[in-house]
């Protein structure tokens, strides 16, 4: 069901999972994903609460090793490897519960993003007010999350939909080919939440973007294909439209327990 | 108030971008000129020229660079270590081995020595750092707790490279001279001393403006993260031991020139716990902090101890009293205050401080007979138990003294509290002339 890459064959897809599992004791959270993402696509991963969205997530960016099964980044295999190796190869992530440099302004939180991927490195001998790519490919970011205002405030003191969006640049920041945003838009209001759309369409051009979101008028505006995750496996795998109409989900999820 | 929250080293970056005229440079690097202009200066001010004040500045220098290189660790990273005398100690002990080969006819100018003291301190952040940044706060905390013990404990094992209690001791005028520097007088010792200080201040707050030094910011704030923009927490943490372990080498490599001696207490928990406390009194949040800290306590332990036996018991009311009223130091409450500094009603903000520094005076006088009283009569009885406190003669066999005491501290105490509606009450005029433009960067 969910080997639909057959035509893609070459070049490798941006991310592979084969068969991938997940137990924490004796509970079994991942039980078999098998997902192919191709290049420059926008795939969103829906499923009920407590369907492995977040672990699956944290197994793809390195916050934990799944216990069987592995995770190709463009043909690379990163099954294990530590978050910052896998950050390096070109992955990105946001996080769900917002997860910023508090105590930083909002420019240093984004230019301390960007600096590995600029090839600053561990360097202890240059000042970063001199670093005129970084200094500029981070105003560009703010700029495009709009949050140039806000420049130098703590990142601590932002709104919520301002955090949310210096999340975002954060997580583009670092000019990664693959982006995987956990629930971008949970808690705003409409109007944030379509502001909030926009802007991942405007940074995910050009990009492979894996996203998780509740919000099915998000997931459906936002994304080329859905995977339906439910009881740590994926249910289907499809176009908006098909899984619109797919039954079985409509059955486990949509219409079913979760309101 | 808005300015509520644990603070952050300031942002350079908009500075940078600063307009340019003849004396953009000097304006902003005032601080910094500032600072020279007192090091090379104070030894020399009139009062302030005996050999006894130039010893407490050097001490002070010294104390300074330490406390700075612990809020490479505390401050910018976020570590709290227990164990910080370590490098100090152990780059102390490198430079008077050094001092003593110069002593034995090693070509090599004295004034060199601390960059023994600040490989030794470097090595051995690295070999400590290696072991204990795998986790950062308390587990951090208590290996390097554990660390201070072992090397401390070390000390003792090992007499012929530690020299046990006794500790080694070096001459420091023994050697070539630089550019026909000796190092035979205390004003001497000062400006070599001040000269390493003001370079180790400069370069540690270089450092702060590196990738790696706003990545520490970046992993204390919240290391998770730090790993998802590609750097390894681990290896930024790192990083930080070594640089703070080069500059406590330096320190203790300065106090090897200053004392001529390191023994085990350089080593030792008071030490590190000392340092902790320069660092908190003074505040870990911007960077000149710590060298508040180390100079009022350096500064402290000097004045006090020549006049009270009970200057240790002082010493930790006063710690008490920061920690719990001013958890940013003394440098936060400097920053709390610049922004009113320029409205109007600042004027009456200091008039209400006049107005309650009243009520507080007179409660530490009755404070202070009483402890004194009980010092004399429990520690000193040969000395007898009439005394004078603030020009009134007392007597500790005296009831009357004792009461007197109680009733002038409660009394001020009491009058202390009332004045707090004052104070208040002009803290929030000034903030609200305070111009509405947000938090410039400092």
């Amino acid at each position: 069901m969910a080997d639909n890459a057959s035509d893609r064959r070459d070049p490798p897809p941006a991310i592979a999972l084969c068969d991938l599992h997940k137990s924490f004791g004796a509970a079994s959270i991942i039980r078999g994903v098998t997902l192919d993402i191709a290049r420059a696509e926008r795939h969103a991963i829906i499923g009920p609460n407590g369907a492995g969205k977040s672990t699956l997530f944290n197994l793809i960016s390195g916050c934990e090793s799944p216990t069987s099964g592995s995770i190709c980044l463009y043909g690379e295999d990163v099954t294990g490897l530590a978050p910052h190796v896998i950050n390096r190869r070109g992955l990105a992530r946001s996080f769900q519960v917002t997860n910023v440099f508090s105590q930083l302004s909002v420019f240093e939180n984004v230019r301390c993003a960007a600096l590995w991927s600029l090839g600053c490195r561990y360097s202890c001998w240059r000042n970063v007010a001199g670093l005129r790519d970084a200094n500029e490919h981070a105003e560009r970011v703010l700029e495009q999350i709009r949050l140039t205002p806000r420049r130098d405030v703590q990142a601590g003191v932002l709104t919520y939909a301002e955090l949310r969006a210096l999340e975002i640049g954060m997580t583009i920041a670092g000019r990664a080919r693959v982006i995987l945003l956990d629930e971008p838009t949970a808690g705003m209001s409409r109007d944030e939440a379509s502001a909030a759309v926009d802007l991942i369409k405007s940074v995910s051009r050009d990009r492979t973007l894996l996203m998780v979101e509740h919000d099915m008028g998000v997931v459906f505006d936002l994304a080329d294909r859905i995977s339906v995750l439910v009881h740590g496996a994926i249910l289907a795998t499809d176009t908006p439209a098909n899984i619109r109409a797919n039954e079985a989900v409509q059955s486990a999820y949509l219409g079913g327990a979760n309101a | 108030m808005s300015c509520a929250g644990p603070p952050r080293e300031a942002n350079l970056a908009p500075a940078a971008r600063g307009p340019r005229s003849a004396f953009a440079w000097p304006v902003r690097h005032r601080g910094w000129l500032a600072a020279f202009a007192a090091l090379a200066v104070l030894p020399l001010v009139p009062g302030l020229d005996s050999d006894f004040v130039r010893s407490v500045l050097t001490q002070m220098a010294i104390a300074a660079v330490f406390a700075l290189s612990y809020n490479v660790l505390f401050g910018q990273t976020g570590l709290l270590s227990f164990g910080h005398a370590v490098y100090y100690g152990l780059g102390g002990y490198a430079a008077i081995h050094l001092m003593r080969a110069i002593n034995h006819g090693l070509a090599l100018p004295m004034p060199l020595v601390p960059f023994a003291g600040a490989l030794a301190g470097i090595a051995f952040g690295a070999l400590f750092g290696a072991l204990t940044t795998r986790r950062a706060g308390t587990i951090f905390a208590l290996i390097t707790l554990g660390i201070g013990e072992l090397v401390y404990s070390a000390a003792f094992i090992v007499p012929s490279l530690f020299g046990g209690e006794e500790g080694i001791t070096a001459s420091r005028t023994l050697g070539p001279a630089l550019f026909g520097i000796g190092l035979a007088s205390q004003i001497a010792v000062y400006y070599v001393v001040a000269a390493w200080a003001f370079v180790a201040a400069l370069s540690m707050r270089a450092f702060t403006t590196t990738p790696v030094g706003r990545m520490c910011n970046a992993v204390r704030d919240n290391p998770q993260r730090a790993a998802f923009v590609g750097y390894d927490p681990r290896v930024v943490r790192l990083i930080a031991c070594c640089v703070a372990g080069l500059f406590a080498g330096l320190a203790g490599g300065l106090h090897a020139i200053n004392y001529e001696i390191v023994s085990a207490d350089s080593v030792g928990a008071l030490r590190s716990g000392s340092v902790l406390l320069m660092t908190c009194i003074g505040g870990a949040g911007q960077f000149a902090g710590p060298v508040l800290g180390a100079v009022v306590l350096t500064w402290l332990e000097a004045s006090l101890s020549g006049y009270t036996s009970a200057w240790l018991l002082y010493l930790g009311i006063f710690l008490m009293i920061v920690v719990v009223f001013a958890p940013r130091g003394l440098a936060g409450l400097i920053a709390m205050h610049a922004p009113l500094a320029r409205t109007p009603a600042f004027g009456r903000v200091l008039l209400a401080y006049a107005v309650a520094a009243a009520p507080a005076a007179v409660t530490v006088v009755g404070l202070v007979t009483v402890i004194e009283m009980s010092y004399r009569v429990s520690t000193q009885p040969e000395l007898g138990t009439k005394m004078r406190i603030a020009g009134v003669a007392v007597d500790a066999a005296s009831p009357v003294s004792w009461i007197a005491g109680v009733i002038v501290a409660a009394a001020g105490f009491a009058a202390f509290r009332r004045t707090r509606r004052i104070v208040a009450s002009a803290w929030t005029l000034a903030e609200q002339q305070r111009p509405a433009a947000r938090a410039t960067p400092s």
